[in-house]
């Protein structure tokens, strides 16, 4: 109890809880802008190697968060091909592997969501004079549940990744620290009641923010 | 009489099989032509078609004298309107259903109001306007079907068995009401059905469909008096000879 009163008490906690929130946040909401109009065009597209990328997809949603963090990290070394933008290290390249993390579940995820629906919902759509961005707007709102759910699985993939923060962010103090990587450095140190008061701290803020999620998707649900 | 709708060569494949294909078919201005045949004839086939839901292989749709191209699909499906079997509709209250298509034309909202207004009135649906759309019964739920279709004032009304999964008296209701409408309101239709009374009650012409091409075309009584083969014979259930 000690414990959970001096993390709350301890500002560096706060400022890692809040990086942890800002960059999870932006790496999912970067990995909806790309997956859900790529689902959208996996659900709804006829066009050759669909169903490999659809399986590439599929395949990328468990992808390693480890692989993903030597991947971006070889990007942005500085002798990589992305060494140029310094961004090794940096809050950014976590943001960066967390997209990549993300993505996939929210683009596999979106593009099942869509597939489920009639697809004579469309046709109805089209028939009654809907060009294509109306039809899709339509069919996003007849999905929205399931669509909620891939962001909330986007979110669950990056709020509890550790590999590829720490590999691309490095987890220097006050700069790219999330509460995952502070769960295994505190680990290392041998703090173990510290490490489990952040682990019960991470639980609890995962916990509510999908309970607040939920509450929003359940609102929007049929009666 | 004009012709409204014109189709020159049809031909529309459905994996490897040739779904309809359909030489020269003309409907004028203000007709009703029904079209009957068995199930897997091609008559949803020709309706998706003519709607330019479904590609064909080859063939032109004029309207209006006009032909219809990849680029004029839209500015051309706005002059028509389509109810399927199923009335599919948004899971949004009956109100914003029945304005969709509206919405879909960025009309103004008290146009918008105004025939929403009118066409829920007209399908005695008004009393559920602020209902759920998926907390409709069957026969409701085809109503607001028509009523988001009759809103629309559309120049060609494309109806697919609208009426098929429905209970007989509903179905009988409802299609009175709908020959009422169409009276009154002179809107071109293609209505497909597979039942004979339905369709020659309602049709002005009748084309029947038999293994994807249209066997006969004429009036109901023509087709009656008339059949062109036994195959057509066999299908109206008129002894063969």
């Amino acid at each position: 109890m000690d414990l959970i009163k001096t993390i709350f008490s301890d500002p560096e906690v706060w400022q890692i809880t809040i990086l942890s929130l800002k960059l999870s946040g932006l790496g999912t909401l970067f990995s909806l802008v790309i997956g859900l109009p790529l689902g959208t065009l996996l659900a709804l597209g006829k066009f050759p190697g669909r169903p490999f990328i659809l399986s590439m997809i599929n395949a990328g949603m468990g992808l390693p968060p480890v692989v993903v963090g030597l991947m971006v990290a070889l990007l942005l070394w500085r002798s990589g091909p992305l060494g140029i933008l310094r961004l090794i290290y940096t809050p950014s390249a976590i943001v960066i592997a967390q997209t990549i993390i993300s993505a996939p579940v929210v683009t596999g995820l979106s593009a099942a969501a869509l597939q489920q629906l009639n697809p004579r919902l469309r046709m109805q759509l089209l028939g009654l004079g809907a060009n294509n961005l109306q039809m899709i707007g339509w069919l996003w709102w007849e999905a929205r549940l399931s669509l909620f759910a891939a962001l909330m699985a986007g979110f669950g993939s990056v709020i509890s990744e550790v590999g590829a923060s720490m590999m691309v962010g490095g987890n220097i103090r006050y700069q790219t620290r999330v509460l995952t990587t502070a769960i295994v450095l505190e680990t290392g140190k041998g703090q173990f009641d510290f490490a489990i008061a952040l682990s019960v701290w991470l639980l609890l803020l995962t916990f509510m923010i999908n309970l607040t999620l939920t509450f929003i998707q359940q609102k929007g649900a049929r009666n | 009489m004009n012709s409204l709708l014109e189709i020159r060569d049809l031909r529309v494949r459905l994996g490897e099989k040739i779904a309809i294909e359909v030489d020269h078919l003309t409907v004028d201005q203000g007709e009703i032509l029904s079209i009957i045949g068995p199930n897997g004839a091609g008559k949803s086939s020709l309706l998706l078609a003519v709607a330019r839901l479904l590609k064909p292989e080859q063939g032109e749709i004029h309207f209006r004298g006009r032909q219809i191209t990849k680029s004029s699909d839209t500015q051309y499906r706005r002059h028509l309107a389509l109810v399927l079997q199923e009335p599919l509709l948004l899971d949004t209250s009956v109100s914003n259903n029945v304005s969709l298509g509206l919405r879909f034309r960025r009309l103004s909202r008290s146009e918008i109001k105004s025939r929403t207004s009118t066409w829920l009135k007209r399908l005695d649906i008004d009393h559920l306007s602020k209902r759920s759309a998926c907390d409709l019964s069957g026969g409701e739920a085809q109503r607001v079907s028509l009523a988001r279709s009759f809103a629309l004032q559309p120049d060609l009304l494309l109806l697919d068995e609208p009426f098929s999964a429905l209970d007989s008296p509903t179905r009988l209701r409802l299609l009175e009401e709908l020959h009422a409408i169409l009276a009154e309101t002179n809107t071109t239709t293609l209505f497909i059905s597979h039942d004979l009374k339905e369709a020659s009650q309602l049709g002005d012409r009748m084309a029947v469909i038999l293994n994807g091409k249209i066997s006969q075309c004429g009036t109901p009584a023509e087709v009656y008096k008339y059949p062109k083969d036994d195959e057509v014979r066999a299908f109206l259930s008129l002894p063969v000879n």
